[in-house]
């Protein structure tokens, strides 16, 4: 039966697929070290305390470092989470805890098309909502187009969360009394606080490296933090600049961004992956 | 009078019981055939007031939470709206030859989308064509051959490729991949398939086939991770079915396995579509912004996205900033649309999966 040319040929045809798809996800997991390993290697050589302690020397002028950028970069992301956890929250809340089937799916299915809204596209709704009426570029609007981003997620992953509450617990409180919200508050949400603290780091590692909205509503700024109406800069727009520059000096610095930015956000993702894995 | 019927009676007025009591019994105590009050009195007017502070609480807070859930489709119409309101100049001046004209001219005032229109849909094809074998092959991989202790570090490192920042992926893609596309890749392509429209040209680097490559790498992660979930939900009765015929593995997984979730890996696959289209950081920094329509792919390009990334500061005169809002408009729609299709077939998916169980 092993001779058999048909059963050779799919035992050929097996061989060469299955090969073929371990290929596949070598390649996948290959990109990411490359990446990941360049961006690291290069990066790691320009970091040093002037890096972090100084602001950006004008153009060709060797030295500076990135500290208003970084400063810039951990008050948007605050500003963001301000805006958008009670927004995320609240709408997770009434996803898991109030809503009917009917407005669920409706609400749901926004929030799942808002997550898929092009970043750039809600940048220039952040445009049109306050840089214009402001007149003025400014770290506010940015935190707004942040905020936007970080809704839908915040609120789907802590509606995930709040559902795997077992539903005992809720019976459990409310036959001892207590009221429907008082138990939202106090049972299902510490029951539930390890999922939505992960989605929100999620939801942070996601806003920390977005670039595409903050070019026109935090603009940048040279001479550091100025106040939520001024502009403000931040760690991914001034990599995108030095990227572009012509000057080696800034192409440098971008790497050393670069490797900044990418510390903290697998810095993220390995948390987020060691408290999931820990609540199973 | 019974003790069933005393209820019923309190039930007609439209009470419970309880509530009768806390009310202070007084149906009790005037129906003469009811010998005893059945329970004491006295707490009742605390009893109410606990009732009502309660109420208050569980009136306001889900009401609260219904108003800020709602919030998120407002955010949603109003982002539709204010687009479209501010892009009005530009749709009243150029109406539908918008869509038709090649011209980008802020001195003239004369702009069409037509080239980052053709931009955006030709780098995500490529993107597409590149990405869909590499992340079903993955996605097999990880579901269906990968020995249980590889499967879960496999599928992390996988997903941790869609969390590195896009401008991160743009900075390699132009420092790493934009010269390596530039000598090996172009000049190669161009001198063994040269007679195609496809691969003729100057070898810049950047252009729409780095463009391209590059949104490979970026929606690889996520057309993998939601086709893995579409075949981990394939019942296994399925699979063992297969091989008691005496299928071969790859006879299970292609006969077997992808059959039944297709419409999850197409739902999958037109979600990686609907992230390609919106891409903008890494695609601007690689495709060399040049309002051109060519059929090369050598040739630098643009895409709305990067289209609106590289100029909209800059950008003065309403018929200008219109103009760009519209492609972001546009951009919006195409998106919208791509998005909603991809839900339905995920979701399709999703309930094929509570039939079958």
């Amino acid at each position: 039966m092993i001779s058999d040319p048909g059963y050779l040929r799919r035992r050929w045809v097996n061989r060469i697929m299955v090969s073929l798809s371990t290929l596949a996800a070598a390649i996948a997991i290959a990109l990411l070290i490359l990446i990941l390993g360049y961006t690291l290697f290069r990066g790691i050589a320009f970091i040093n305390l002037d890096f972090l302690t100084q602001a950006a020397k004008p153009a060709g002028e060797a030295g500076g470092g990135m500290r208003n950028e970084i400063i810039g970069t951990l008050i948007l992301i605050a500003l963001g989470s301000l805006l958008a956890l009670p927004i995320g929250l609240m709408a997770g809340i009434f996803l898991a805890e109030f809503g009917n089937p009917r407005i669920n799916a409706v609400v749901r299915f926004g929030a799942d098309i808002l997550a898929g809204v092009p970043s750039i596209v809600i940048g220039v709704f952040a445009y049109a909502i306050v840089v214009k009426p402001m007149h003025s570029y400014s770290a506010f609007s940015a935190g707004v187009a942040l905020a936007i981003i970080m809704i839908p997620v915040v609120a789907r992953t802590a509606e995930e969360a709040m559902k795997l509450v077992p539903g005992s617990l809720r019976e459990a409180a409310l036959a001892l009394g207590i009221t429907r919200w008082r138990s939202v508050i106090g049972v299902v949400i510490p029951g539930a606080i390890t999922g939505i603290v992960t989605g929100i780091m999620l939801a942070v590692a996601r806003i920390a490296g977005e670039t595409a909205p903050l070019i026109f509503t935090a603009l940048g700024n040279a001479f550091g933090f100025d106040g939520l109406d001024k502009p403000i800069s931040a760690l991914p727009l001034q990599i995108y600049r030095y990227a572009l520059s012509a000057y080696p000096d800034q192409n440098q610095q971008a790497w050393a961004g670069a490797f900044l930015l990418i510390v903290l956000v697998l810095l993220i993702s390995l948390l987020v992956r060691w408290i999931s894995g820990r609540r199973r | 009078m019974s003790k069933n019927n005393l209820e019923r009676r309190i039930w007609s007025e439209g009470k419970t019981p309880y509530s009768a009591f806390w009310a202070g019994g007084d149906n009790l105590k005037s129906d003469k055939t009811c010998e005893t009050t059945p329970f004491p009195i006295q707490p009742a007017k605390s009893a109410a007031r606990i009732r009502r502070v309660r109420s208050i609480g569980d009136r306001i807070f889900p009401r609260f939470t219904l108003i800020l859930a709602v919030l998120v489709l407002v955010i949603l119409v109003g982002i539709i709206v204010i687009l479209f309101l501010d892009a009005m100049p530009a749709i009243k001046q150029f109406g539908l030859s918008f869509f038709g004209s090649t011209d980008w001219d802020p001195v003239n005032e004369r702009f069409g989308a037509l080239p980052a229109i053709y931009g955006t849909l030709l780098s995500s094809f490529i993107g597409l064509i590149i990405a869909i074998p590499l992340s079903i092959g993955a996605a097999i991989f990880l579901s269906e051959l990968a020995p249980a202790w590889i499967r879960s570090p496999a599928s992390f490192l996988v997903e941790l490729l869609a969390a590195i920042p896009s401008v991160i992926i743009g900075l390699w893609g132009l420092f790493i991949l934009v010269p390596f596309i530039r000598h090996p890749v172009e000049s190669w392509l161009g001198d063994k398939l040269g007679f195609l429209p496809l691969f003729q040209g100057p070898p810049f680097g950047v252009g729409f086939l780095a463009a391209g490559i590059i949104l490979a790498i970026m929606i690889t992660p996520i057309i993998t991770a939601v086709s893995r979930d579409a075949m981990k939900a394939v019942p296994d009765t399925q699979r063992e079915a297969m091989y008691a015929l005496g299928a071969t593995r790859w006879e299970t997984i292609s006969r077997a396995v992808l059959p039944y979730c297709r419409s999850g890996l197409i739902g999958a696959v037109i979600l990686g579509l609907a992230r390609a289209l919106g891409e903008t950081m890494a695609v601007t920094m690689v495709i060399g912004n040049s309002y051109k329509m060519t059929a090369s792919l050598f040739s630098p390009g643009t895409t709305i996205a990067s289209k609106i990334a590289s100029e909209f500061s800059e950008a003065s005169g309403e018929i200008f900033i219109g103009s760009l809002v519209e492609l972001a408009l546009v951009l919006f729609v195409i998106t919208l649309l791509v998005n909603i299709i991809a839900r339905l077939l995920v979701w399709r998916l999703t309930t094929v999966k509570v039939e079958g169980i």
